[in-house]
């Protein structure tokens, strides 16, 4: 049969559709371990950034920290892991999947919150000061808002990152859309490898998709047209 | 390779299989650099017609972004089948999907430089009876030069790592290493992986530094663009 007819067939053969190692099963897992990963690196790396922003203090240094890691080969931090006995593959590599994927996903939540909290207009927090809001309350009501467009592209781009990264966990026994794509590369069964390279495909989009709208939707109306003009021109990374 | 003991980094290793190593370490330079010189031919008159005309713009970005957007591992599997999953084939694979992620990046920071020349400059050259195209390649794209190089200092590094995954279809230069410390469970090739890789993205860096400077002698201490990076 060909190709393209055997492809077809997998993805309308209905046992496909369900139980443990069915599509929505394995969509969902994936799913649930970026959600998880990217949660952790907003609350590591964005609350590190926010902290770094407000007193301008030790930035640049954690930045640039962040930016070296970005070198470090996913790949290998993952393998690494998972052949420490400690770790290895607790919660069938739910473990090493985690840890790895939110050392991935540090840098861009981290660079972007502690860049938002930066940009914010000097001017502006001097008014806020003068009109009697204290340290918390500049933060919380002033630079935090205006920070949010940053922080959403750092978590954006977080995500996307962390979505095609998560189908490689599947190489440390996790269970997730790359598990077909892992699991028909070694058994030379190229359809079920190349179905799931097609679901990663169509996840990423949905989570790039998603997380543009949120975005949007998380920025003050005022800022929308300002924010989209600073972005143009940084990497894409950044935005 | 006799295990025994799974210590942190055992020196023999690095030693006793350093040819295979070197080995790995030229592949891995080699797929990244063609992925990264491919990429620059594609993305320079691309990002140049996206700078002049507005029509060309947008399909040019969304193209350049679903490329960026489709993981890679998924898209080596999906170029799979046209291509091939397994040396030699998968050379092709993997320098089609490598060039597909240097595109966006590329084209990015290079519109982004085109769009950042001052108009000033363009309209003195026209003044002086330079030619549209003339101004182009002796003023525009001199003056775009920074960001283009930010921008390939960003894909250069992205490619580096991006290239250890490739060892799933059978290449992956330093990723090799990674995969084999996997299956036999033992740290060290696993580190050598990870530390070379880190180390060709470090020393590439520096080299683009270098050349930027000699390319740029005007902008010395100026980045803009992604220069964080």
């Amino acid at each position: 049969m060909h190709f393209w007819a055997q492809v077809f067939d997998w993805f309308t053969t209905s046992t496909n559709w369900s139980g443990s190692q069915g599509i929505p099963q394995l969509f969902w897992h994936q799913l649930e371990l970026s959600a998880v990963v990217v949660g952790t690196a907003l609350a590591l790396g964005g609350g590190l950034g926010v902290i770094l922003g407000h007193t301008g203090r030790g930035g640049l240094v954690a930045v640039n920290a962040a930016n070296a890691f970005r070198a470090v080969p996913t790949l290998a931090l993952l393998t690494l892991l998972a052949i420490q006995p400690a770790i290895s593959l607790k919660w069938n590599g739910f473990l090493a999947s985690w840890l790895a994927l939110t050392a991935l996903a540090i840098p861009p939540v981290l660079t972007n919150t502690y860049v938002g909290m930066r940009e914010v207009d000097a001017d502006v927090r001097d008014a806020a000061k003068a009109m009697g809001l204290t340290g918390s309350q500049v933060l919380l009501r002033v630079e935090a808002p205006l920070a949010t467009p940053f922080v959403m592209a750092g978590v954006r781009t977080a995500a996307i990152e962390v979505v095609a990264t998560s189908t490689l966990a599947a190489y440390v026994s996790f269970t997730d859309l790359g598990t077909y794509v892992i699991s028909g590369l070694n058994t030379n069964n190229t359809v079920v490898a190349f179905s799931g390279a097609i679901l990663v495909a169509v996840m990423a989009g949905m989570v790039a998709g998603v997380l543009g709208l949120l975005t949007r939707a998380l920025t003050p109306l005022p800022l929308r047209r300002h924010v989209r003009s600073r972005l143009v021109g940084t990497r894409p990374g950044f935005a | 390779m006799p295990l025994g003991t799974n210590p942190f980094f055992r020196w023999s290793y690095v030693t006793s299989q350093w040819s295979q190593i070197q080995g790995d370490l030229v592949q891995h330079i080699e797929l990244s650099l063609i992925a990264v010189a491919i990429g620059t031919a594609i993305s320079i008159p691309l990002s140049v017609l996206a700078w002049r005309y507005r029509v060309v713009r947008t399909p040019v970005f969304a193209v350049a972004s679903a490329l960026y957007i489709i993981p890679s591992l998924a898209l080596f599997v999906i170029l799979g089948p046209l291509t091939g999953f397994v040396p030699p084939g998968s050379y092709k694979t993997a320098e089609i999907a490598l060039v597909g992620y240097t595109l966006l990046i590329l084209i990015w920071n290079t519109v982004a430089g085109l769009d950042a020349v001052p108009a000033d400059a363009r309209e003195a050259a026209i003044a002086l009876g330079y030619s549209p195209t003339a101004a182009l390649v002796r003023v525009d794209l001199p003056l775009a030069l920074p960001y283009v190089f930010a921008g390939l200092r960003v894909a250069l590094a992205t490619v580096i790592g991006l290239v250890t995954v490739t060892a799933l279809i059978g290449l992956g230069g330093l990723g090799q290493q990674i995969t084999y410390g996997f299956t036999i469970g033992y740290n060290t090739p696993i580190i050598v992986g990870l530390v070379f890789s880190i180390a060709l993205a470090a020393v590439f860096d520096l080299l683009l530094v270098g050349a930027q400077r000699l390319a740029v002698p005007w902008s010395r201490s100026r980045n803009p663009a992604g220069g964080e990076n």
